[in-house]
């Protein structure tokens, strides 16, 4: 009984050891990014890999609309872009990096619905997609998502984008499911399937890359309402600011200037009804 | 419990664990097929069979199961466009389920190897001594004793080959880690339950597996 004691003490001694050893390099993690209550740095949440929007290779400047709103915001809140730090947020882990405070906001293709404003806050919208098709270029016979009965599609493993097709349009529609849009661009352009779908501006997005220039298009017959907001920790006292410098990207040109850049060459232009409807609407900061 | 109940009534939980089982239970005779003539392979006599067999191990027990799956569906049917099957859902579970063979095979036919190892050589000699060749010597002397002896590394097998069926996500079957990315995305708010559903899930399919091989790896077990 003894010696279990001791060495239960022993192990407890050593734990405390590592612990303490740990400590003093999280406080120094912590002191480099000091953003809250307007510090050092903005940690942004983006996508890396959707070209248009959000898309980062390795250390490189990230590219994309959702980007260049992000920096807009940012200098708007008084940052400069060497003060942005980048932080990679896939779709499933955006509301934990929120709640866990491993980012300040979060710029990634997010829209806005109820059940994600229980745990996090929104600003913005700062676009509004709609789910749409991206077909091969000489294709005419798909007009929208009712002429995909008997045909092929490809959609992103965990939306119901896809399922939404085969339920309320065309339900002869065979459905591949995938990882990553890039995988269904493949499918695509092979053949193996005839249509993608998901927001439109996404597949603006992945048409525009240099190695799918002219090869594909989007059919421009949005059928949902996507409202992409800015995510921020509840209660966040960004809110109004970031809604105001959305607000002055869209009045002094910059915001389709962006658009324009992240979808050159693919003959999208977003719905003009949506973004300037109610829809575009902003959210109001005081839930 | 309310999460749990929203979770239930929403979202088909139980039909895409019944999709992680029926990927397991078609992948789990394949392997044991194809497992098993693997072993024969690499125990035979015959050197080319051997390094065959030998050869077939190494390279697919190396390789990443994601790999093979994505291998499948990204190459085989997206470029070289072979279809089993000209309904999607067919031909992706058929995808997966050959992936998932192919994989669980090499562990299959090493775990038989290893039961191979605890029969005597004496029995081999004996078998050789009454006049069997090769194959009925192994099929009435060496295996059954090898697979008697062989029962703990094959349930571990079947435990890795049913949680590996997540991997399926990946050729577009919908099973319980697809529904699982569905269910974050559309029920953020429910994140925790959604963890936990999955969990238990799997928690409930695999610790009978390990109660159950553990028994009959006792029971079995070879007296000598």
């Amino acid at each position: 009984m003894r010696t279990k004691l001791a060495s239960a003490a022993a192990v407890a001694a050593a734990s405390v050891l590592i612990m303490s050893a740990c400590a003093p390099s999280q406080t120094g993690g912590d002191e480099g990014g000091e953003a809250e209550g307007g510090g050092d740095t903005v940690r942004i949440g983006i996508k890396y890999d959707q070209p248009g929007l959000g898309f980062r290779e390795g250390d490189g400047d990230p590219t994309g609309f959702d980007v260049e709103v992000a920096k807009y915001v940012a200098e708007e809140l008084g940052y400069t872009e060497d003060q942005i730090e980048w932080v990679q947020t896939p779709s499933a882990n955006r509301e934990n990096a929120l709640e866990g405070g491993e980012v300040d906001m979060i710029f990634a293709t997010y829209s806005i619905t109820d059940e994600r404003d229980e745990r996090v806050d929104f600003a913005g919208p700062y676009f509004v997609a709609g789910q749409d098709l991206l077909v091969r270029a000489d294709d005419t016979e798909i007009t929208g998502p009712d002429a995909l009965d008997g045909k092929n599609l490809c959609s992103v493993t965990g939306s119901t984008s896809a399922q939404k097709i085969k339920e309320e349009y065309a339900q002869g529609v065979e459905l591949v499911e995938q990882g990553g849009y890039a995988e269904c661009v493949t499918y695509l352009e092979s053949g193996q399937v005839d249509a993608v779908t998901t927001d439109d501006i996404i597949l603006a997005g992945l048409a525009a890359t240099p190695e799918n220039a002219e090869k594909f298009m989007v059919v421009g017959n949005a059928f949902s309402v996507e409202r992409y907001g800015v995510g921020i920790p509840t209660g966040s006292e960004m809110c109004e600011d970031i809604n105001a410098a959305i607000t002055q990207m869209k009045e002094d040109g910059a915001w389709q200037e962006a658009l324009d850049t992240a979808t050159e060459g693919t003959g999208y232009t977003p719905d003009e009804e949506l973004n300037n409807g109610p829809e575009a609407e902003l959210e109001s900061c005081d839930d | 419990m309310n999460g749990f109940i929203e979770l239930l009534a929403e979202y088909d939980v139980l039909g895409a664990f019944w999709m992680n089982v029926t990927l397991m239970a078609i992948a789990a005779v394949g392997s044991f097929v194809l497992g098993t003539i693997l072993a024969l392979f690499r125990i035979s006599p015959v050197e080319s069979f051997r390094a065959i067999g030998t050869a077939y191990v190494n390279i697919v027990r190396n390789t990443p199961l994601t790999i093979i799956m994505v291998l499948g569906v990204l190459a085989v049917w997206g470029q070289l466009q072979v279809e089993f099957f000209s309904s999607f859902a067919l031909n992706f579970f058929t995808y997966a389920v050959i992936a998932l063979t192919l994989y669980h095979a090499s562990f299959v036919c090493e775990a038989i190897r290893s039961g191979v190892n605890t029969v005597p050589l004496g029995q081999v000699e004996a078998a050789r001594a009454i006049g069997l060749s090769f194959l009925p010597a192994a099929r009435i002397i060496v295996l059954p004793q090898a697979l008697r002896g062989a029962i703990t590394p094959l349930g571990n097998t079947l435990i890795a080959l049913t949680k590996n069926t997540t991997v399926a996500a990946a050729a577009s079957v919908a099973e319980a880690s697809g529904l699982m990315s569905t269910m974050i995305e559309f029920n953020p708010d429910l994140m925790v339950y959604i963890f936990l559903t999955i969990a238990i899930g799997f928690c409930l399919l695999v610790i009978p597996m390990g109660i159950l091989t553990t028994w009959l790896s006792d029971k079995l077990s070879v007296a000598r």
